[in-house]
């Protein structure tokens, strides 16, 4: 996608500059959140604590909207984006290794930055063993390359798949993750809060 | 005064605020670099790097690092990189000033440190693992997900989510 940087208006030594800036916002706001305890963002999957889950799926709605807003701006090119290739058999077999991965340890790699931000010995402990975990993996590469590479349908998008326009789209998504935020309300009722 | 940070400690925001907040960094983000966000890669481009440093013929001979050095010129030069540290500095920063900046061990006081130590490090392992498998960790494959309405972000996202309700079930000791 064309953007201010691979247009050349920002010079790409400003371009780290921005990063950091980027990274700062987003880091301020997730542990003011609160996403650098693994036990608030642990909570979403036991029903005393919806927090992490409210505030992820309020920050997707809010971009895929505001993309398909500043695409009808003409701020950005919204069906220029490049779509990854779906490789179908490594996504889900790695899916399945970050879900329990994320139940067994309370982290996902952005939260333990989070958390190791703040003096968390958990958090440094998860980022140590996850970098292990990309060089265990990077070493086993020739052996697992194979499998890395199964499955591949090409780049397709989620409402090529379903048939509708990504307004459509974006309309459906949103209803459904109004109907979580409420049923999180539902479930966070009948159970007794959890103090951390 | 230190009661007023006492009282701040536990407090933090309205999360649809946070989300909020968070989506409008992210549509600058996108605006500004055209990139999204995930810590996952900024932890991969510094293995790359460190195997580069130590066994530099390796890397040459690996068709998997040499096309992650295809696409960034120097691992340690992407911007996810920089992003990471500026997420480290912004999270410091908010921690600071909540007054919940200090050195410990964070677990469900039921469980030993050992026990919650040792599921750490196998939750990382099956994370780096992971996502490398599915080519991003949860952040960057859902908002690849949500952004570019990507197949392979949403199918990562679902399952991701699914596999971790099922496992809540079995690690439940760990955490209520």
């Amino acid at each position: 996608m064309e953007s201010f940087i691979s247009t050349g208006l920002i010079s790409s030594e400003w371009s780290s500059v921005f990063a950091v800036g980027i990274g700062g916002a987003i880091g301020f706001v997730l542990e003011s959140s609160g996403f650098s305890s693994s036990r608030k963002v642990a909570g979403s999957f036991y029903g005393y604590d919806f927090t992490s889950l409210r505030v992820f799926l309020m920050a997707g709605i809010t971009s895929l909207i505001g993309l398909l807003y500043m695409d009808f701006f003409g701020w950005i090119d919204f069906f220029s984006f490049n779509i990854p290739d779906t490789y179908i058999w490594p996504t889900i077999l790695g899916s399945v290794f970050m879900g329990v991965g994320f139940v067994a340890s309370g982290f996902c790699p952005g939260t333990s930055i989070l958390s190791a931000a703040i003096g968390k010995l958990d958090g440094w402990i998860f980022i140590g063993s996850t970098i292990v975990g990309i060089l265990v993996f990077t070493l086993l590469f020739p052996l697992l390359e194979p499998l890395y590479n199964a499955g591949n349908l090409g780049a397709l998008t989620i409402n090529d798949v379903l048939g509708v326009s990504p307004y459509v789209y974006a309309f459906i998504v949103t209803l459904i993750v109004i109907a979580l935020f409420y049923l999180a309300t539902l479930i966070r009722r009948r159970k007794t809060s959890v103090k951390y | 005064m230190n009661l007023f940070f006492e009282e701040k400690k536990h407090v933090y925001w309205n999360p649809y605020f946070g989300g909020f907040l968070l989506g409008i960094i992210i549509l600058s983000a996108v605006y500004i670099s055209g990139r999204s966000i995930g810590a996952g890669d900024a932890m991969k481009d510094s293995v790359i790097a460190g195997i580069d440093m130590v066994a530099p013929h390796y890397t040459e001979n690996s068709n998997f690092i040499s096309d992650q050095k295809e696409a960034e010129k120097s691992p340690l030069n992407s911007w996810i990189v920089f992003q990471v540290l500026g997420v480290f500095a912004g999270a410091f920063l908010s921690g600071i000033l909540n007054n919940r900046v200090k050195v410990r061990l964070q677990k469900f006081p039921k469980i030993s440190s050992k026990t919650r130590i040792t599921w750490i490090i196998i939750g990382g392992l099956l994370f780096g693992i992971g996502s490398q498998f599915a080519r991003g960790c949860i952040s960057s494959s859902t908002f690849s997900g949500f952004v570019v309405l990507s197949l392979g972000g949403v199918i990562s996202m679902v399952t991701v989510f699914v596999t971790a309700i099922i496992a809540a079930y079995f690690f439940r000791k760990l955490w209520v």
